[in-house]
């Protein structure tokens, strides 16, 4: 499609999580994907995929939504995120307008062009590691959204498998549902807390240092479990340590950097 | 039955703290998936058998009036009678009629979800007929006046204890908890009912239009005997069972099983063709079938369609996080699980049963393992639209997603909005990288911390680069 000089415009789709709770997965995403040859762009009218509205039951909000999201990432060779939820968002847009509507269009062109990370730097622009050196013992939990509406299963592994001195030991019941659920944890706390338990206590038996996955909310939501119960196990995207980014501590851990922006300060990575 | 679906909540709290409970849900979490995986396994074609089911059941149900009367046409040839039942209320007074025509005092049932849909034992009941269940697991709740909490395995949510003490208490003998023992003991009691009743009602899996007859799928034979000893047989099913020919039946009967319960064929599948003939040694003098709809014909052509697909293996509750967490009398009604959130609503309003769609993290594990392919969370959200625009959500909710609505909208003060929230976050997780108590989420801070933003939001972090980069 490109001539070989010129590198593949991709638009990064951030996620809200990702801007709001880890923007070093933000950053290491940019890293790979510009390792992969592609050249990235940030838009700046992206917000949230729509997703809460979406699986609320509110369809009109969730069209606007949509619609913002298309025209901003209009013309993009490729739209990328990390997060199989939030990618698998993006493709549903395309059941929310009907075959006459002029945005149906548009929506079906963004299903095309839209990828989840691992996804797409193993299918789309395979990514060849190198000098990402590892030594810890990892187990990956498979996003329910990536795995079964976008298939992925075997990218973020094979890409893992590029990392040396990484052992991954898989953990029971990696395919089962953590219990996040965006608004449904918050909803039915009870079960959602049942089901995470059920997920830490299958990672804790992987007997692995380093929990990884791809979508924030699961992260945010495993991570958390394990600290309230003093497990010290690191819980990181498996961006960061793709792209060998360990500054920040791992998620939910301590000596963040306390402080408010400073206003036009770089942020100590 | 008792509507408690609107208690989901309160209910589902109560299961989580049920030790027995608990312990028996995780004996089907040990049993059904790992051998369902294990039939699939062993049949290389089943995900082609999938497709062929999903689109032979849609093309049953655009073509379902003309099956239905070749159904009836076919089994009134045989010598049968058909009954078209609009509402429960319907079927229930059918199947009295038909019973007081033959003076029945007893009834045995084979096992029936549907009805326990239109609530058949209790009118029975009330209206002076003794029913008897002969399913091992519904005569044990029967016994129990419980209610099955699963549709293959009604039992599923008792333990070998709960048999032994009610059996010991019900059938005045000495107590055991050798199941042979207590297997043996409900046959002998059941025994002596399948010969005294006076009509045997049982439910249908297919109903086969090309030659009027109707199919059982058991592994207990006590169908069999049913449907064969009393001098009337009763079947009660539903409009959506209809399949046009023998060959089709057998291949929904294929995935049928390996769903189910992993088997590759059920114990019992046995075909009823109208009543007794001339020469025939065994069998009913009378057969009925009772047609119920009780609001499927509405899901014709509107967006539950696909839900008429179903045929009852029970492969989404199996696989469902939540039903196995909390069990099916959580569910407050006939069907629990991901089948049950998009059913009960359509049979009991979404206003008392709002609270199932919503029971649902989509994880689409359902979805993966529905013989004919239905799209459950699909479904689920159709619900949830049909809640929202009836204003039925709760206030808070609504609120809450309206406002947090209004920034998504609006790229600025979404970054405004974004920008103060990870502040507050960060000063609130100091320098312990969590926030252990949440004064809004306390849904989340009960029972895990909340890790605390990294760092300023990623927008912003990435502008101050881009600015620092066109500077230098």
């Amino acid at each position: 499609m490109n001539p070989p000089n010129k590198p593949t415009q991709v638009g990064l789709f951030v996620t809200c999580l990702v801007d709001m709770f880890r923007p070093s997965v933000g950053f290491a995403s940019i890293k790979l994907l510009e390792a992969a040859g592609c050249h990235v762009s940030v838009p700046e009218a992206q917000t949230c995929c729509g997703q809460p509205t979406f699986n609320s039951g509110d369809r009109a909000t969730t069209q606007d939504i949509a619609k913002n999201t298309i025209e901003a990432f209009d013309g993009y060779e490729y739209v990328v995120g990390p997060s199989g939820s939030c990618i698998g968002m993006l493709h549903h847009y395309v059941e929310l307008f009907d075959d006459n509507d002029p945005w149906k269009a548009r929506a079906e062109s963004l299903k095309a062009r839209a990828f989840e990370i691992t996804a797409f730097l193993t299918d789309v622009k395979p990514l060849k590691l190198t000098d990402v050196n590892v030594t810890q013992t990892a187990t990956y939990h498979d996003s329910c959204a990536g795995l079964r509406e976008l298939g992925v299963k075997q990218q973020p592994r094979q890409l893992l498998a590029q990392v040396a001195g990484l052992t991954l030991n898989e953990m029971e019941e990696s395919e089962t549902c953590c219990g996040f659920g965006g608004t449904f944890c918050v909803k039915y706390p009870d079960i959602s807390n049942r089901m995470v338990s059920n997920k830490t206590d299958n990672i804790v038996a992987s007997n692995a240092s380093l929990l990884l996955g791809g979508d924030m909310g699961c992260l945010l939501n495993m991570a958390g479990k394990l600290k309230r119960q003093g497990y010290p196990i690191e819980v990181r995207h498996v961006i960061e340590v793709l792209a060998n980014m360990f500054d920040e501590p791992a998620i939910g851990e301590a000596n963040y950097a306390l402080g408010l922006p400073a206003r036009g300060a770089h942020h100590a990575n | 039955m008792q509507i408690n679906s609107p208690q989901f909540k309160e209910s589902s709290r109560i299961a989580l703290q049920d030790v027995n409970l608990q312990k028996a849900l995780g004996n089907l979490k040990a049993g059904f998936p790992t051998k369902r995986a294990t039939a699939v396994a062993r049949l290389p074609e089943f995900d082609q058998l999938r497709d062929e089911a999903a689109t032979l059941k849609n093309h049953i149900i655009e073509n379902l009036d003309i099956y239905l009367e070749e159904f009836e046409i076919n089994v009134i040839k045989n010598g049968g009678h058909v009954h078209w039942c609009r509402t429960a209320d319907d079927a229930c007074q059918t199947i009295l009629d038909i019973c007081k025509e033959v003076d029945a005092k007893t009834v045995t049932k084979g096992k029936s979800m549907v009805t326990e849909e239109i609530n058949l034992n209790d009118f029975l009941e009330k209206n002076g007929i003794e029913p008897v269940e002969t399913d091992l697991g519904e005569y044990i709740l029967q016994l129990r006046g419980d209610h099955p909490s699963h549709i293959i395995a009604p039992a599923i949510h008792l333990n070998l204890e709960d048999v032994s003490e009610i059996f010991h208490e019900k059938h005045k003998r000495p107590k055991s908890d050798d199941p042979a023992v207590l297997m043996q003991e409900a046959r002998e009691i059941l025994r002596t009912k399948f010969v005294a009743a006076d009509v045997g009602i049982t439910g249908a899996n297919f109903c086969v239009a090309e030659t009027g007859s109707t199919l059982i799928v058991t592994n207990e034979g006590n169908g069999d005997l049913t449907q064969t000893l009393p001098k009337t047989h009763i079947v009660v099913t539903s409009i959506e069972k209809v399949v046009p020919t023998l060959e089709d039946m057998t291949l929904f009967l294929r995935l049928l099983a390996r769903s189910a319960t992993g088997q590759e064929f059920s114990v019992y599948n046995t075909l009823s063709t109208g009543p007794k003939r001339a020469d025939d040694q065994d069998g009913p003098e009378n057969f009925h079938v009772v047609l119920v709809d009780n609001g499927r014909s509405e899901m014709v052509g509107g967006e539950l369609q696909d839900m008429l697909r179903c045929i009852r293996c029970s492969a989404c509750m199996n696989h469902c996080p939540v039903y196995g967490a909390v069990g099916g009398h959580s569910y407050g009604w006939v069907y629990p699980g991901p089948m049950g959130s998009v059913l009960t609503p359509q049979m009991i309003g979404i206003e008392q049963a709002g609270l199932l769609p919503n029971a649902s993290t989509f994880c689409g594990k359902c979805e993966s393992v529905c013989p004919v392919r239905i799209p459950l969370p699909k479904l689920m959200r159709h619900w949830r639209e049909n809640e929202f625009s009836k204003h039925l959500s709760p206030k808070a909710v609504r609120w809450g997603l309206g406002s947090w609505a209004f920034f998504a909208k609006r790229p600025r003060l979404y970054r405004w909005l974004s920008r103060g929230s990870n502040t507050v976050m960060r000063l609130m997780a100091g320098k312990k990288g969590k926030i252990t108590k949440l004064p809004l989420g306390s849904g989340w801070t009960n029972f895990r911390d909340m890790p605390a933003p990294s760092g300023r939001t990623f927008m912003d972090q990435y502008q101050s680069r881009q600015a620092a980069e066109k500077q230098s």
